[in-house]
């Protein structure tokens, strides 16, 4: 990698050729072992090695967009790894991706993700569809399907606000880059089957997003409830999940201070009631 | 080859022949403000651009041949994204991309027969205008560390002039948008009195922001920015006293990467 630099210290071939407008092409033919995974694939298989896996992520659509939120821990076998770790980001102006498996892989493969898509919208002067991003994303997951064989999983949850469609919509992968839609909300990691069902009940067609973020906190508690590895809001330490949300005035990601309000609101109204809103027992009669 | 050509002559050649070929462009103005950089060309295309961005707080502008520039553009943006995912995005300097570039057309000149017919501007901005840096590279790889403004392109001498004439620091965003017209007018540029939105490429770097500071203005936010630069180019349309302190044409050559054989840059 980077070897002909030194001639001169003038741009290697590559940089001048025609290429693609792909990082991750560009990465594969001038430095392969820059993308996440790559050295990791020929490791025996197995691997006992405890590494910090990140845990649950939740994302609903709301009324001309998507809210996602991420807890903040991240686990090593039964050791809380780090407290206020980081999974939902900002991809775009209009996406935000955050991930859960092996934290290492995941936020290497973030972080590229980020620069494909800045790297696209910069050479061709427009940025990719919606739907061309998640499947960028399809194919960097599958590039790592390798070192995920050996042990070495992660998966990202992808929402972006569509400007064709006007829309929020939820993009989930598998570790063979297998890319799903998702409507109208999902979640993914150790904690994300409790977090759907709390979905399930809370979430209702066309939210304005600030109830789209309640919805998320809502469910993220009680992952975190009745998932060991999916930390809940940290009160002692003002450690709160983060919160996204992307609509067509672009991404946000809410302040500590206003995500920390809402995750406070939460644990107060749970002080009362332990298990949270509950759903009616039968839908409403249409009227 | 049956004649003999000195070096000296055939360095001569190529140069005239980059220098003859620039000139007969439009120009592209590079221009500083109290809140960041301003860059303006007359660009009656919306998709092949003169001025874009590189990196968060680097920008790219260019006269000269078109597929020869965004050759040169798209190694600058590759070249700032690896280096940025390599190290960290803080560690991608126009310095760098200055060096790069001059390496590059100095071995193009030198080497092939025909040299780049270009001559480009990366400019960074910084949190105070004293820290901005914009280097002006030339066909033959030559670099210049320019203070200010920067005209290139057709008649650059003349435009420059002009610039010198009306320029001050601490300009506000539609007095240097003004200042840019005002020294684009007469040349070949058109009357620069009725340029209109449609036919302008103008960008600015931002000094205050976060990520990334590169942006266009086109459309309604620029016919209102032109009518007000306008406007008050009228009031007030008198050279600024107070440009002298500043290196008309930044002061002398500063090459960056080694002595380049050939001529001077071609302004």
């Amino acid at each position: 990698m980077g070897s002909d630099f030194a001639v001169g210290g003038r741009f290697p071939a590559a940089f001048m050729s025609a290429g693609t407008s792909s990082f991750t092409d560009f990465l594969s033919g001038y430095a392969p072992g820059m993308l996440p995974g790559h050295e990791m694939s020929g490791l025996p298989a197995g691997s006992s090695l405890d590494l910090p896996h990140g845990t649950t992520i939740v994302a609903a659509a709301c009324d001309g967009g998507i809210a996602m939120a991420g807890d903040r821990r991240a686990v090593a076998g039964n050791v809380i790894a780090q407290r206020d770790i980081e999974k939902v980001f900002r991809s775009d102006e209009f996406s935000c991706v955050g991930f859960a498996g092996v934290a290492g892989v995941g936020l290497e493969l973030v972080r590229l993700f980020q620069v494909e898509l800045e790297h696209y919208e910069k050479l061709e002067g427009r940025a990719l569809s919606l739907e061309g991003k998640a499947n960028r994303l399809a194919t960097m997951v599958r590039g790592n399907l390798g070192a995920a064989m050996q042990g070495l999983v992660v998966v990202p949850l992808f929402a972006g606000y569509d400007e064709d469609s006007g829309a929020g919509r939820i993009f989930s992968y598998d570790p063979s880059g297998g890319r799903y839609e998702e409507h109208r909300f999902h979640s993914i990691g150790s904690g994300s089957v409790f977090a759907r069902g709390s979905l399930k009940k809370l979430y209702h067609e066309g939210l304005p997003v600030q109830d789209a973020v309640v919805v998320c906190l809502q469910a993220l508690y009680d992952a975190a409830d009745d998932d060991s590895a999916t930390g809940g809001p940290d009160l002692t330490r003002g450690i709160y999940p983060t919160v996204a949300t992307v609509t067509a005035d672009g991404f946000r990601r809410l302040p500590d201070a206003e995500a920390g309000q809402i995750a406070q609101a939460v644990v107060a109204e749970r002080l009362q009631a332990p298990d949270g809103p509950a759903a009616p027992l039968r839908p409403e009669p249409a009227s | 080859m049956p004649f003999y050509v000195s070096p000296e002559q055939a360095m001569k050649d190529k140069a005239d022949y980059a220098r003859k070929n620039i000139a007969r462009g439009r120009n592209t103005i590079v221009i500083q403000f109290a809140d960041g950089i301003l860059f303006v060309a007359p660009n009656p295309s919306r998709a092949l651009h003169k001025i874009s961005e590189i990196y968060d707080r680097i920008a790219f502008a260019a006269v000269g041949m078109y597929n020869e520039f965004e050759n040169l553009r798209k190694a600058g943006v590759r070249y700032a994204d690896f280096n940025g995912y390599l190290y960290d995005r803080n560690d991608v300097t126009a310095l760098g991309l200055a060096n790069a570039y001059a390496q590059t057309l100095g071995t193009i000149f030198t080497e092939s027969n025909k040299p780049y017919e270009v001559e480009i501007v990366v400019a960074e901005v910084d949190d105070s205008p004293e820290r901005d840096q914009i280097y002006r590279i030339t066909f033959d790889g030559s670099v210049a560390d320019e203070h200010g403004y920067v005209a290139m392109g057709g008649q650059a001498d003349q435009v420059a002039a002009a610039l010198r004439q009306r320029y001050s620091d601490g300009l506000s965003l539609t007095g240097a948008l003004g200042v840019a017209l005002g020294a684009l007018s007469g040349q070949e540029n058109g009357d620069a009195t009725k340029l209109t939105a449609s036919q302008l490429e103008v960008a600015v770097l931002n000094r205050a922001g976060e990520h990334r500071r590169f942006r266009r203005l086109t459309g309604a936010r620029l016919e209102a920015l032109l009518s007000e630069a306008r406007a008050s180019a009228a009031v007030g349309d008198q050279p600024a006293s107070t440009g002298g302190d500043q290196p008309a044409d930044g002061g002398g050559d500063q090459p960056a990467g080694g002595a380049q054989p050939g001529a001077g840059p071609a302004i």
